[in-house]
């Protein structure tokens, strides 16, 4: 309460509470007689302020008086305290803070008390409650849980750590202590002012944005500033020091054998392709025919054969690729062989369910009477024996386009192959029966199915060049029989999953098969009965290879449209292993289906090599 | 973690994962058994442990809050040294060197965090100190080699006896602090890294006969004490307060401690030198003056340029150094000194330029530093486009693509004029370049060429039925071809022979070209780049030329 406010003239019935109470009511508190005390009537607006402000010349000496709502002039007592306390001095004005300082105790001793007050009789006898306190800070102590303060270490923190060093000490604990690597030094694009070239066009950032944090080759995007002073922090500063430790104590060490190898040491040293010629090397005749895929082939001398999936068999001349004849049989034709004895000019064809004993009267006019005398001067035996297939006499028309022999077989035919002397021939059926594989004897016009159970989906089978051994393709493995003692000598493991094709030297020893994993294996009979080598040199499946009967050559035929021509030299000491060298990749088959070349074969004679392909056409390779 | 991080140990990948594994393949982390072993015969795993029981005490006695208990506890504190791990995890001391580059980074980035949060402050301050301790030490030994402004911080390479010492510094800004980091762990890692450079520092300040901790010499002193006035004096009362003086600011130490040393430094040198052969000789000559850099110039650092790297720079260099007395103590000139030779600016423009001193932009000094020799300064003058800053620490080989401003400046350390020479060198460059693209090409070309080979068997074919061509072209068309049949042959061969590798080798060998291929083809979208990049520079000025001239 202001002084100057007289005691009978307080309005203020209410006390000392928050004034904000009544802030929404018209009185404040009531009178003895019970009635309200209004606050006094406040409806100034802004421009009546200011006229007051304007106006009135003590506008700036009245306040409000909180606790009446009333407004009161300051006197220039009041003023003066208002502004003494604003500058931090007393208020009362009389007061002197400097006032000199009277010392009442001195340093010199007294010879009487500054008190009067005698001596306390606590200051007389030991304190119960401090001796509690020294007792249980010695119990503690004698007990062991407060330790005596510890004596400074006066040691320097830093000293020679490495003054008795033992230069051939190694690492304590490993011998094999692998030190962490450094990390990478900066090149150009780090650089706050790189070469133009190192900035990232358009591009490359949005391909560097697009990428996954962990495969981009920087971690940064270079940029380029025009001074050092426009460099900024590197907002990733902190981040990268700790993937450093981390890296550090987290990721396992190992050491990396780098391979520092010339790569062109790695090319084995093989013989030049120059000096094993002859070979096949360019494309001499290209023979094409509208219609068909060439599924097989087959080539003596000067003729060769094409089977169509038209059904049709094309005989043509080799020197010049005229179409000689075309024999129409009626069904897709799946394998054509010629008959390898020079004598007898006979082909079998293979058609849907039938093996077709074909004389072509091609050539040498007594060679093809030869053999159709040959052939008529069966005579039938007396008994009939039992045959797992019919030997059907063509009619009469068929024998005049050279039909001779029918053989009916009960299931479609897929392959069929002649045995080097010319007189038997086997056929390959597609069934799971134990009758898959059937050989036959033209002159005897009889047949027989040598294996009593199969042994899983025949792939193809081929006689031996000399010994009376048969070789039989399964999908994963070549069984080799002998015949004469009608007993298995050989299991070949083909290490591929579908073998597709098998040919087999002229020498005997040595088998190659092709196989739909686009792998060839090569056997050693002699070496063991897995492949000696496994070829991977083409990109698609395997669909045929074949021997050269007397060069060192060997070629494979796939559905990448290349033919691979390879030097295949096998030595007759058995001590050496035979040697495998590509000579030619010849291109020129065009892929139709997905397919390439479905057939090669060998020129009896010459170096030379067809090839029939998906895109109906027939090649020569010379 | 903590203990793994001490003592270094880190995990091994096992030979046989999946034996170890029980035989799932998910990756794990394997620690070897005897590295657990060894870890749990450490004496300081029982130290921790006390540590770990006096956390706990002081938290039950704050909340009971027993102030004398607190503080009893405080004065019993326990520490651990870790400098038997120090010594055990390097036996000798150059493996110590080899392994600073780490040590360094992180005392350099420690010492530039804030004093607050994150972590101690002591920590940071010892860090603060010995990497001034160790910068000094470089200053002293002038082991400085190569500095790169990058874009992520500075970096420095010294060689410490005969070590290559690479350490990073980040820009003087203020940190954001990434979130997803966990400080501890860098904390535990600076904790070694710190012991292990206060031992490093300690042995190489002896090396040089210095006194450890670094003392300011007292002649140069007393040089400073009139220059520096009240606030230099304040600072040597007492040793302590020095010495936290000189943690706090690297240039003060930098002067004095460095000038009375250089003399002792290269009578050793010297006499080794004599001995030695010729061609050591040589690179040690070139050393000698790669070191002496900057001897006898004198320069003075403007106030937005960053001064800590410079002068350390500079000073590394045998330059002598100064600055605005208001920017930092230990300015030993002013800038109007008239024997100033170089002022580092980084402004556009100069307001007074005093006559007999070259302004230049800092980048300057650090490309002189790369390239071994001072180099033209009319490339760096304020204002002007600066040449690119280009890493020192590529070396190129053959190759790799190699910008043309690194030629010119190898042009320029082998003493050929640049100005005239280095068109050409780029000329020849590119010419360089362009043959390495045909021979690319031609590689590329030897895939086809025997699909081409057999079209043109078919088009002779084809031809030969019909009429014959021009002979003239005939015969030149032929003189290609046996070169070029040549080749088809020997590519062929190789072709073939490829065919009859073995798989791990024809794996081997397909990387391996696979990486050349790339790194050629990379050099040649940097060459093309370039090269766009310049031409749209030349006709950029064409035009204008031909804009002024209308």
């Amino acid at each position: 309460p202001l002084p100057s406010v007289p005691l009978q003239d307080i309005r203020n019935t209410v006390g000392n509470i928050p004034m904000e109470w009544y802030q929404d009511f018209p009185h404040i508190g009531y009178n003895l007689d019970g009635r309200k005390i209004y606050k006094p009537i406040r409806n100034k607006d802004e421009l009546d302020m200011f006229l007051e402000k304007m106006e009135n010349p003590d506008y700036w000496r009245t306040v409000q008086d909180r606790m009446t709502g009333a407004d009161v002039r300051l006197t220039d007592e009041q003023v003066e305290l208002v502004q003494r306390l604003q500058k931090g001095q007393f208020g009362d004005v009389n007061f002197d803070p400097y006032e000199p300082a009277v010392d009442f105790f001195t340093h010199e001793v007294m010879i009487h008390p500054v008190t009067n007050r005698p001596a306390d009789k606590r200051s007389f006898i030991p304190s119960l409650v401090e001796k509690e306190k020294v007792s249980k800070l010695v119990h503690a102590i004698k007990m062991g849980w407060i330790k005596p303060r510890k004596p400074k270490d006066d040691t320097p923190a830093y000293y020679d750590l490495w003054a008795h060093e033992d230069p051939n000490s190694i690492l304590g604990r490993h011998k094999m202590h692998v030190p962490a690597p450094k990390l990478r030094l900066p090149g150009h694009e780090e650089s706050y002012n790189p070469p133009p070239e190192y900035l990232l066009s358009e591009e490359e950032r949005l391909a560097w944005e697009q990428q996954e944090p962990a495969e981009r080759r920087l971690n940064f995007v270079p940029q380029q500033h025009r001074c050092l002073r426009a460099v900024p922090a590197y907002p990733r500063f902190i981040h990268e020091r700790f993937e450093r430790c981390l890296d550090l104590y987290l990721c396992p060490r190992q050491r990396k054998m780098r391979v520092n190898v010339d790569p062109e040491d790695l090319i084995p040293k093989l013989p030049k392709p120059r000096d094993l010629q002859p070979f096949p090397t360019t494309q001499a005749l290209v023979r094409g025919w509208q219609r068909g895929n060439f599924r097989c082939q087959g080539v003596t001398g000067c003729q060769g054969i094409a089977g169509s999936d038209d059904g049709t068999v094309r005989f043509w001349e080799v020197s010049t690729a005229r179409c000689m004849r075309t024999l129409p049989v009626g069904a897709v034709v799946k394998s054509v062989a010629w008959n390898p004895n020079p004598t007898l000019c006979l082909v079998a064809v293979a058609v849907e369910q039938s093996v077709l004993l074909v004389n072509p009267c091609l050539g040498d006019k007594l060679l093809y009477g030869a053999t159709d005398q040959l052939l008529e001067s069966y005579v039938p035996p007396e008994e009939e024996r039992v045959q797992p297939v019919q030997w059907v006499p063509p009619s009469a028309e068929e024998h005049g386009k050279g039909i001779r022999l029918i053989v009916q077989h009960s299931k479609p035919v897929k392959q069929v192959t002649w045995h080097g002397k010319g007189d038997y021939f086997a056929s390959v059926v597609s069934d799971t029966s134990s009758r898959q594989v059937l050989i036959h004897q033209s002159s005897k016009r009889w047949s027989q199915a040598p294996f009593q159970r199969s042994k899983g989906l025949v792939q193809c089978v081929s006689f031996h060049p000399t010994r009376p051994f048969f070789f039989v393709a399964t999908q994963r493995y070549v069984r080799v029989y002998n015949l004469l003692k009608q007993e298995l000598t050989k299991k070949l493991m083909s290490n591929c999953k579908w073998v597709s094709s098998m040919a087999i030297h002229p020498g005997g020893d040595n088998v190659i098969c092709g196989s739909y994993d686009s792998k060839l294996a090569w056997f050693d009979l002699d070496l063991s009965t897995r492949p000696y080598q496994l070829l991977r040199h083409h990109r698609r499946a395997l669909r045929s290879v074949a021997f050269h009967r007397h060069y060192p050559l060997f070629a494979s035929g796939s559905d990448d449209g290349t033919v691979i021509v390879c030097h295949g030299m096998v030595y007759n000491d058995l001590l050496q292993n035979p040697l495998l060298v590509p000579v030619k990749v010849l291109k020129g088959h065009v892929l139709t289906l997905d397919l390439g070349v479905l057939d090669v074969l060998f020129h009896p004679t010459q170096p030379w090599v067809f090839s029939s392909g998906a895109d109906g056409t027939v090649r020569l390779y010379t | 973690r903590r203990l793994c991080i001490l003592k270094g140990i880190y995990p091994h990948e096992p030979k046989h994962k999946k034996k170890v594994n029980k035989g799932s393949t998910a990756p794990r982390t394997f620690y070897l058994l005897k590295d657990i072993k060894f870890l749990l015969h450490e004496p300081i795993v029982n130290k921790f442990r006390e540590y770990k029981v006096f956390v706990r005490k002081l938290r039950k006695a704050y909340g009971k809050s027993e102030w004398s208990t607190v503080e009893r506890l405080k004065e019993n504190k326990p520490t651990y040294k870790l400098d038997h791990i120090v010594k055990e995890r390097y036996p000798t001391f150059i493996d110590a060197l080899r392994d600073l580059d780490d040590a360094l980074s992180m005392c350099f980035l420690f010492s530039t965090f804030p004093r607050t949060g994150k972590c101690h402050v002591q920590t940071i301050q010892l860090c603060r100190r010995l990497a001034v301790e160790f910068q000094n030490y470089v200053i002293a030994s002038r082991s400085l080699r190569k500095v790169f402004l990058s874009i992520k911080g500075i970096y420095y390479q010294a060689e410490v006896l005969g070590q290559p010492v690479t350490w990073i510094t980040p820009y003087a800004f203020a940190h954001d602090h990434p979130t997803d980091v966990d400080y501890r762990v860098m904390a535990t890692f600076t904790e070694f890294y710190t012991t292990l450079l206060g031992f490093v520092n300690f042995r190489l300040y002896h090396s040089l006969n210095l006194l450890y901790p670094p003392k300011i010499d007292s002649q140069a002193d007393a040089e400073l004490k009139p220059m520096e006035g009240k606030e230099y004096a304040m600072d040597s009362e007492s040793y302590l307060e020095r010495l936290s003086a000189l943690s706090s600011s690297l240039a003060r130490v930098v002067a004095p401690t460095h000038e009375d040393e250089v003399e002792m430094d290269e009578f050793p040198v010297e006499g080794e030198t004599a001995e030695q052969m010729d061609a050591k000789k040589k690179e040690q000559e070139a050393l000698e003056k790669h070191k002496k850099l900057f001897e006898g110039l004198r320069f003075f650092l403007n106030r937005e340029v960053p001064r800590e790297p410079l002068a350390f720079v500079i000073r590394s260099f045998g330059g002598q150094v100064s600055w605005d007395k208001s920017l930092c103590i230990g300015a030993t000139y002013d800038a109007s000194d008239p024997s100033i030779t170089h002022h580092i600016i980084d402004r556009p423009r100069v307001e007074q330029q005093v006559v007999g001193r070259y302004y230049l932009q800092p980048q300057w000094v650090f490309d002189s530093v790369n390239a071994k020799l001072c180099l033209p300064v009319a490339d760096y003058f304020p204002g002007v486009l600066l040449p690119p800053h280009l890493s020192p620490f590529v070396t190129e080989q053959e190759g790799d693509y190699v910008p043309p401003e690194k030629l010119k400046l190898l042009a320029l350390q082998r003493g050929e004029n640049p100005d005239e020479e280095s068109e050409e060198e780029e000329e020849e460059e590119e010419e360089e370049e362009d043959d390495n693209d045909k021979e690319e090409e031609e590689e590329d070309e030897s895939e086809k060429e025997e699909e081409m080979k057999l079209k043109k068997m078919e088009e002779q074919k084809t031809q030969s039925n019909r009429a014959l061509p021009v002979k003239v072209t005939a015969g030149k068309v032929r003189v290609e071809d046996k070169q070029r049949l040549e080749q088809e042959q020997q590519s062929e061969e190789k072709r073939l022979a490829i065919m009859m590798m073995k798989k791990r080798e024809k794996y081997l060998y397909k990387k391996i070209m696979f990486g050349k291929k790339r790194k050629v083809r990379e050099a040649n979208k940097l060459a093309a780049k370039r090269k766009a990049h310049d031409t749209a520079l030349r006709e950029e000025k064409k035009k204008s030329k031909k804009a002024q001239r209308a």
